[in-house]
């Protein structure tokens, strides 16, 4: 029982990791049809602007307040990553697909390059508050207590974000975006602010995923956001391109799926499961569990 | 006296992967009344329309010149022209079927003006009955009405309107072309629609397009009162068509 107790809770703080990463991936999808490879660069920006900031930040430090101020200058180097390649690289090309993916991929190896030149190749050990490492009874299981931190943060930023969509106006362009870009501007809305501010959400989580995702392994390495981000893209089309409660379903379901067969399994398989559910999940509902619709 | 033209399409040329749809297509729109656009399917009514809120697909080639009043409206986004007073309701309404019918006009508000919603329920009381229901769940008809109430929840110098009626029941056009004929008396409309007798009904000006290019311009009830011409032009006659 404990077993069960255990594997579901840390399942479900690693799908905490892939809805933080997915949910800003799955948005900016479905509004802006850029596939983002470089999304894992916001995550890697995030993790490492919130380990820099803890040892040298005025006010930040690896435990308490401090580090919600250490994780909060992480979140925002994300976001304003985000915002600074949707606005310099992504804008000229929204046109242009193939361009698009060729400057994400390139931005993505062009910026784990860049964190190995600036920090080093090797996992540094990630500064995080010393409960963290502590573990929490729960039903007899010893759960890590930075999993339930993953998984906590993973509700409130779905909850914030279902929130933003369904009672703010940039929300409901966001929602009508994903829906019909084309008209959204027909009824006289600029549609182009809407995509920085997705890029800017998307960072903002992926950035949290980073910074929370250090604390969850207790190191930080620059090769990081690019393996979390095969999986993302995985919860993103299981979930349905552009559906935020869509990635969290389908998060839920990879993370659950992984842990369990890894477990009872031999390593290696659950990750194989995933990718079968993925075709299984194409080859049955191709507009993947919620189809494109936001908030759905 | 010449009165000046709320519209002025010139040498519009479109071209759509590789395929040439408008060749050359000139005509103007009144300052007042309805002016319908008219052809077999295909001819590029639907592009034309597109063309002049600057919808053209990212892989099309649009020449020419389109002004509405002093603007020169090619080149400039859409979001611009609609702000600056074109209303559009498109071919098959294009309403969010996600959100509820109050989401669907709060969508349309512009910033800086006061949103006619006594205007709109006036016009159509069954929006604001719906407020709250899904636009996906309403009627062909009551997602025609949600559409071109969209629009006139703010002023408009023009509205283009495509095919309002398609796919409605007979009792429905007529309630369409009843709110057409009211919103035409304040502003002008160019219309593209199929049913003759919608058209008998509300259009003064006429312009008939065939293979990309203007076939006919003239008064829209001198036109439906031939019946050849109005069969040679358009593949149907005047007479076989009633609301």
């Amino acid at each position: 029982m404990s077993a069960v107790v255990l594997l579901t809770l840390t399942g479900l703080g690693l799908a905490a990791l892939y809805f933080l990463v997915a949910s800003g991936l799955s948005l900016v999808f479905g509004l802006a049809d850029v596939l983002n490879f470089a999304h894992g660069l916001f995550l890697g920006v995030g993790a490492y602007a919130t380990w820099w900031a803890a040892a040298n930040l005025p006010g930040a430090g690896s435990d308490g307040f401090g580090f919600v101020v250490a994780v909060a200058f992480g979140v925002l180097a994300g976001a304003l990553v985000a915002v600074l390649v949707e606005l310099v690289l992504i804008r000229p090309l929204y046109t242009r697909t193939i361009e698009q993916v060729l400057v994400t991929v390139g931005l993505s190896l062009a910026g784990v390059a860049l964190l190995q030149a600036t920090w080093g190749a090797d996992a540094r050990p990630f500064p995080r508050p010393s409960w963290t490492r502590d573990v929490t009874g729960v039903l007899g299981a010893n759960v890590p207590n930075a999993g339930l931190l993953l998984i906590v943060a993973a509700a409130v930023v779905l909850g914030g974000l279902l929130a933003f969509l369904r009672w703010t106006r940039y929300g409901l362009v966001i929602r009508a975006g994903v829906e019909n870009r084309e008209m959204v501007t027909a009824l006289g809305i600029d549609v182009r602010k809407a995509f920085t501010l997705v890029f800017a959400l998307g960072g903002a989580a992926a950035a949290l995923a980073g910074a929370l995702g250090g604390v969850y392994f207790g190191t930080v390495s620059p090769g990081q956001g690019g393996s979390l981000l095969i999986f993302a893209f995985i919860v993103v089309v299981i979930g349905g391109m552009g559906s935020v409660v869509g990635s969290a379903y389908a998060a839920v379901a990879v993370g659950l799926l992984q842990q369990f067969v890894n477990y009872y399994g031999t390593s290696g398989l659950g990750d194989l499961c995933v990718v079968g559910l993925l075709a299984v999940v194409l080859l049955l509902r191709p507009q993947g569990l919620a189809g494109k619709v936001a908030t759905a | 006296m010449s009165v000046e033209p709320v519209l002025a399409v010139e040498d519009l040329s479109v071209r759509i992967a590789g395929l040439h749809i408008l060749q050359g297509v000139s005509f103007t729109v009144a300052p007042t009344g309805v002016t319908v656009l008219l052809g077999r399917n295909g001819v590029g009514k639907t592009t034309t329309l597109r063309a002049i809120v600057g919808l053209t697909p990212r892989n099309g080639e649009v020449r020419g010149t389109i002004r509405m009043g002093a603007q020169t409206l090619l080149a400039r986004p859409t979001h611009r022209l609609v702000r600056g007073g074109l209303g559009y309701v498109p071919e098959d309404r294009c309403v969010f079927a996600g959100l509820t019918v109050a989401e669907n006009l709060r969508l349309a508000e512009r910033r800086g003006t006061t949103p006619a919603y006594d205007k709109v329920f006036a016009l159509f009381p069954e929006l604001d009955r719906r407020g709250r229901q899904r636009a996906g769940s309403l009627s062909g008809g009551q997602q025609q009405m949600l559409a071109i109430g969209r629009v006139l929840l703010n002023d408009n110098r023009l509205l283009l309107v495509d095919e309002p009626t398609k796919g409605l029941a007979p009792k429905v056009v007529t309630e369409v072309a009843e709110v057409l004929e009211r919103v035409a008396e304040s502003v002008p409309v160019l219309l593209v629609e199929q049913n003759l007798a919608v058209v008998r009904r509300l259009a003064r000006d006429a312009v008939v397009l065939s293979a990309g290019k203007v076939a006919w311009t003239g008064n829209a009830q001198e036109l439906l009162l031939e019946t050849a011409l109005t069969k040679s032009l358009l593949g149907v006659g005047s007479g076989e068509v009633h609301a």
